[in-house]
C-alpha cells in the first residue's frame, strides 16, 4: 500500500510550514478575516494546524458533527459558500508556494472540499 | 457536584467551580499564583481519571501523560482522586542580597541562588513567601555571571505580594524560588538576525536579560529595544540603556511615553505602535514581546502579519493575579 497523502506531503513539518503561510494570507484577506478571532492567535493556530492535518488526510479526531458545531457560530455570522471558496483558494496558493506537486494539491483540496456541507451547515 | 478525594479526605466541587477554588474554599493548603493557567504553581495529579484537556494546557507531555493538570483551569467532569504537590517540590530557599527602588513604584530585587546556570535570562520563576503566597516574576539578568537572580517588582495597588516585597522584605531575608519556567529567552544561533524587543512596564525585566544575553554572546545583527509606559516616571533605567546603546553600535533604545506630550528624548505613543511603525517588514526578525497581555497578543499578531515567522516570535504576557485587589 502506498503512503498516505499526509506522509507524502511531509507530515507535521509540512503542516507547520503551511499554517505559517496560510494563516497570514487568511488574516490579510478582507473578504474573510472577520470570521477569525480577533485576539487569541495561539488557539487559532491550533485550529489551523488541525485543519491542515485534516486536509492532508493525517491523524485527526474530527467528525462531520464536530465540523458543524465548530462552524455554526460563523454560519450565523453570515459565512457561506463564497467564503469557503476563498479559503480553498488560499489553501491551493499556500501549497503551490511550498512547491507541493499539483496532484497532491488536488488530493488535499478534494479532502477539504469533502467537509464543505458540514462546515456550511448544509 | 463531584467529589475530590485526597488521601482519606473527601471534598466537594460545586458545579462550575475549579478544583483550585474548591480546595481553597475547603481550606486545603495548596500553592497557587496567577489563577490563569500560566504560572503552573497549582499543578496537581489525578490518580485515577484523565483530567479535562483544557486543564493540561501547556504542561510538558511527560506531566500530561502522568495525569498532572492545573487546578486553576480544571472544572471536573467526574469525581477525581488527587495527589497534591509536596510543598517542597521544585522550590529552594534563597537569600535576598539586594533591594532598591528604580523609580517611584518599581523595585530591583536580587536573590542569590546556588545553581544559577540552570536559569536563563528572560525565563520566569515563582517566588513564594513562607505562608505560600506565590507570584511569577521574570529574570532580568544573566544569572550565571553573578550567581544571582534579578527581578523588577512593580508595587501594584492592592497587590499583596508586591506590597510585601516593597514594604517588608529586607536584605538577608529568605524567599522560596521555583525552577525556571518559560521559553522567552535568547538562543545564540543566527547572530546576524535582527532582534526587536518590545516591552511595557516591568516587561523591561525579561528584555533587559535577553538583551544582556544577546550582547554577551556577541550578537551582530541590529538589536532594537522599545520600552513604553504611560508616563515618563514609570519608565526606569533610561540612562543605563542610553549608555548601553552608545557602547554597542548595533543596539538602539527608544523609550516611549503614551500619555500626553513626550519629553525630549522620548517617543510619543505606545511602545508596540512606535516599534511596528518603524519596522514595516519583519520577515527576517526575531521578536520578543513582554508586558501587558493585550499588548503582547495584539503585537504578536501584527508582527506575524508583517512577516515574522511564528517560531521567531517569543511572548511573555504578564498576567496579574485576579486577587490583586483583595
Amino acid at each position: 500500500m502506498s503512503d498516505s497523502l499526509y506522509e507524502r506531503i511531509g507530515g507535521e513539518a509540512a503542516v507547520n510550514a503551511a499554517v505559517e503561510l496560510f494563516y497570514r494570507k487568511v488574516l490579510n484577506d478582507y473578504r474573510i478575516n472577520r470570521f477569525f478571532d480577533k485576539t487569541d492567535m495561539d488557539s487559532q493556530l491550533a485550529k489551523q494546524k488541525a485543519f491542515f492535518t485534516y486536509a492532508f488526510g493525517g491523524p485527526n479526531h474530527y467528525t462531520g458533527k464536530d465540523m458543524r458545531s465548530a462552524h455554526a457560530r460563523l454560519v450565523k455570522m453570515g459565512m457561506d459558500g463564497s467564503h469557503f471558496d476563498v479559503v480553498m483558494e488560499h489553501l491551493g496558493a499556500t501549497l503551490h508556494e511550498l512547491n507541493v506537486p499539483g496532484e497532491l494539491i488536488a488530493e488535499a483540496a478534494g479532502i477539504a472540499l469533502g467537509a464543505r456541507s458540514d462546515v456550511l451547515g448544509l | 457536584m463531584f467529589d475530590l478525594l485526597i488521601k482519606n479526605n473527601r471534598f466537594t466541587c460545586r458545579p462550575g467551580e475549579t478544583v483550585l477554588d474548591a480546595l481553597l474554599r475547603e481550606n486545603v493548603n495548596i500553592p497557587y499564583g496567577c489563577r490563569a493557567g500560566i504560572c503552573q504553581s497549582c499543578v496537581v495529579q489525578s490518580l485515577d481519571v484523565t483530567p479535562p484537556a483544557e486543564a493540561q494546557g501547556n504542561l510538558k507531555d511527560t506531566l500530561k501523560s502522568s495525569g498532572h493538570f492545573l487546578a486553576c483551569q480544571c472544572v471536573p467532569e467526574q469525581a477525581m482522586r488527587l495527589k497534591l504537590p509536596a510543598q517542597e517540590a521544585g522550590y529552594t530557599d534563597c537569600a535576598v542580597i539586594g533591594s532598591e527602588l528604580m523609580n517611584r513604584n518599581t523595585r530591583l530585587l536580587i536573590i542569590r541562588v546556588n545553581d544559577a546556570h540552570r536559569y536563563k535570562a528572560g525565563q520566569f520563576v515563582n517566588l513564594q513567601r513562607s505562608d505560600g503566597l506565590t507570584r511569577s516574576y521574570s529574570i532580568a539578568n544573566i544569572p550565571q555571571s553573578s550567581g544571582a537572580l534579578e527581578f523588577h517588582i512593580r508595587c501594584l495597588p492592592g497587590g499583596r505580594f508586591s506590597a510585601w516585597v516593597h514594604d517588608e522584605l529586607k536584605v538577608g531575608d529568605s524567599l522560596r524560588v521555583s525552577e525556571p519556567q518559560g521559553h522567552c529567552f535568547y538562543l545564540p544561533d543566527r547572530k546576524e538576525q535582527g532582534l526587536l524587543l518590545i516591552g511595557t512596564g516591568t516587561g523591561l525585566a525579561p528584555l533587559a536579560g535577553i538583551l544582556a544575553d544577546a550582547l554577551a554572546h556577541g550578537h551582530s545583527g541590529p538589536i532594537r529595544l522599545f520600552h513604553g509606559s504611560r508616563e515618563k516616571e514609570d519608565l526606569y533605567w533610561t540612562e543605563e540603556m542610553r549608555e548601553l546603546a552608545k557602547r554597542y553600535p548595533n543596539l538602539s533604545y527608544t523609550p516611549c511615553v503614551s500619555s500626553g506630550d513626550a519629553p525630549e528624548g522620548f517617543a510619543p505613543g505606545r511602545a508596540n505602535e512606535v516599534a511596528l511603525a518603524a519596522h514595516p517588514d519583519l520577515s527576517r526578525w526575531r521578536v520578543f514581546l513582554c508586558g501587558h497581555p493585550d499588548m503582547v497578543k495584539n503585537t504578536q499578531k501584527q508582527a506575524y502579519l508583517k512577516g515574522a515567522r511564528l517560531a521567531d516570535i517569543y511572548c511573555d504576557a504578564f498576567v496579574v493575579s485576579t486577587e490583586a485587589a483583595d
